[in-house]
């Protein structure tokens, strides 16, 4: 079980995580949303250490996150893998040695100078290449690839890493509805089948609605909404997403995972509202 | 209210003649502080030409009166050749042809070997002297320092030290170059390192990496084809370089157009000069083709 515990985190006199409490059990799918600049990717930094903890504490069983060093760090790092919104890969490298990259955590340093990994590690490269679909792309170089592919081998990169947990930035934001879905899809299954939590920052509403079990809120570094896809209410969106100046929010205007999912219709939404 | 108002109403055209000769001042004022500063500049750089031209001795007749010597100088070092004979005389004027040719070749050499060690060295030094890179202020200083010194003290200087050192001959040449080479080429590497994208960067250092890691995975695959075309820059300069070593007895064909220079073999200088003049441009030629090649396969091959 993964726990925050009064976390906040300032950067300069800006407070980007405002005294956040949350635990995550393993298994579950969470979509965390807001707006640009609530604090969502802060959050996931934090939890992965790309980012040092400032106040309060993040624990995962009896890990305690903030007093880990180099080797833990890393092997912690491994442990929570990451999914960034521009996929972060190494253009120049081919596909396999990007997925490869997953088991630097644990791999001891001189041979990553040479880029040697153990067949062992190649195998279960192909073997998570095949499973998203990207085996024919293996050998070329990452940067040949389109948006939806790189973004499945970095879903690729992260198995490679046998996460317990699946950190997603914004993972779908650069990509068209159809390859929205694909990398939805995909980090779906892996949270079904391998039982793998994954935490998923989404600034739309309806990725939200459509894949997690559970949705968070924030709003300015605070979380205002932590419940089921059904408690979110219009009154609630209003709240993450709104502001006193502005009319509104329209959720069909936050969609982009197109038309072929069940988008709740405005009377639909009225109802739920009601309830 | 849009940006045009409508013809009908006197106050609103009123109000955006107001708001548009308000943006006009501001836009005046603007201008005239750019060219203020633009003035400025051009009056700091009139005065450091004039300060360098009177502490320089430089002088346009002098410059006049001197260039017909300096002429005269390389037409006597030009043989006599003429048509009936001039197989023999151009046999007579490289009579030293396969000595220079193999002198040349050491020359090459040592400015290959010299570029290749420089190479290794600025290699493991340009990572720490790349802000970006390193976190810890007091190794990135270090860094940065070593690079300066190893760049600023001239070949010439390190090599009369290592001729002292290692004795007369090639290898004292080979240092000299390779020390300098490391200085030069450690501070253009880490300015390409500096201009990575983060990225990759970040998505090996979440993945577990280390910093070396990081150096390796991340930084190094973007920045290998700049590393390369530096490189070969790099070698241009130093068979240049290397020629002109031999004047302080570290090895290569510099030797031999010093003492044609001091004995007044006038016809030796200039077939020597004319064959050094001939080696550069072809490696100029091929060194440039190959980093054009990898920087335009880069472009093109690039997102």
């Amino acid at each position: 079980m993964l726990e925050l515990n009064k976390v906040t985190k300032r950067f300069g006199d800006t407070v980007a995580v405002n005294n956040v409490s949350l635990s995550f059990a393993p298994g579950q799918m969470v979509g965390i949303i807001g707006r640009s600049g609530a604090g969502k990717s802060t959050l996931l930094r934090l939890i992965n250490r790309l980012t040092s903890i400032g106040e309060g504490r993040i624990t995962y069983g009896d890990i305690d996150v903030a007093a880990l060093e180099g080797k833990q760090l890393r092997a912690w790092r491994a442990r929570c893998a990451m999914i960034f919104q521009q996929f972060n890969l190494v253009n120049r490298l081919d596909v396999l040695t990007n997925v490869l990259i997953g088991r630097i955590g644990t791999a001891a340093t001189l041979p990553v100078m040479f880029k040697r990994f153990p067949a062992s590690d190649r195998a279960s490269a192909v073997m998570a290449l095949d499973r998203l679909d990207l085996l024919p792309q293996g050998l070329q170089r990452a940067d040949t690839l389109s948006g939806g592919q790189q973004q499945r081998v970095a879903i690729a990169r992260a198995l490679m890493q046998k996460p317990s947990l699946i950190l997603a930035d914004e993972p779908i934001a650069s990509l068209d509805p159809r390859n929205a879905r694909l990398v939805m899809d995909a980090l779906h299954a892996i949270n079904k089948q391998d039982k793998i939590t994954v935490i998923c920052n989404l600034h739309t509403l309806d990725a939200a609605r459509a894949y997690c079990d559970r949705i968070v809120g924030m709003a300015h570094g605070s979380v205002v909404f932590d419940g089921s896809p059904t408690q979110l209410t219009s009154a609630v969106i209003q709240q993450i997403y709104g502001d006193e100046s502005e009319d509104a929010v329209d959720e069909t205007l936050t969609s982009t995972m197109g038309a072929q999912l069940p988008v709740r219709t405005a009377a639909e939404r009225h109802l739920e509202a009601a309830h | 209210m849009s940006a045009v108002s409508p013809a009908g109403s006197p106050l609103a055209a009123n109000r955006q003649g107001e708001r548009i000769a308000s943006f006009e001042g501001r836009y005046r004022r603007e201008q005239n502080v750019r060219r203020l500063w633009t003035l400025g500049y051009g009056a700091l750089f009139v005065l450091a030409l004039l300060a360098s031209v009177a502490v320089s001795d430089f002088s346009i007749p002098g410059l006049v009166q001197g260039l017909p010597k300096a002429w005269n100088y390389i037409a006597g070092t030009l043989p006599k050749l003429s048509r009936a004979t001039l197989g023999a005389d151009l046999a007579d004027w490289f009579w030293g042809l396969r000595y220079w040719l193999r002198l040349l070749f050491e020359t090459i050499l040592m400015g290959f070997i010299g570029t290749v060690l420089g190479g290794v060295l600025a290699l493991a030094l340009c990572f720490a002297a790349s802000r970006n890179l390193v976190t810890n202020s007091a190794i990135y200083f270090m860094a940065r320092r070593t690079l300066e010194f190893l760049r600023t003290v001239p070949e010439l200087v390190f090599a009369l030290i290592f001729v002292f050192a290692f004795g007369l001959g090639p290898f004292a040449g080979v240092l000299a170059i390779a020390i300098h080479t490391a200085g030069s080429l450690g501070k253009l590497f880490a300015e390409v390192n500096e201009n990575v994208d983060e990225r990759p960067l970040e998505g090996v250092r979440a993945a577990g990496g280390n910093w070396p890691m990081v150096m390796r995975l991340g930084v190094v695959p973007q920045a290998l084809p700049n590393y390369a075309s530096y490189l070969l820059l790099r070698l241009e300069i130093n068979v240049r370089g290397a020629s002109a070593l031999g004047i302080v007895g570290a090895g290569g064909i510099g030797q031999e157009l010093y003492v044609a220079i001091r004995q007044f073999e006038y016809t030796d200088i200039s077939a020597i000069m004319l064959l050094l003049i001939a080696t550069t441009s072809v490696i100029d030629i091929t060194c440039e083709t190959i980093r054009h090649r990898l920087i335009g396969h880069d472009l093109t091959g690039a997102d």
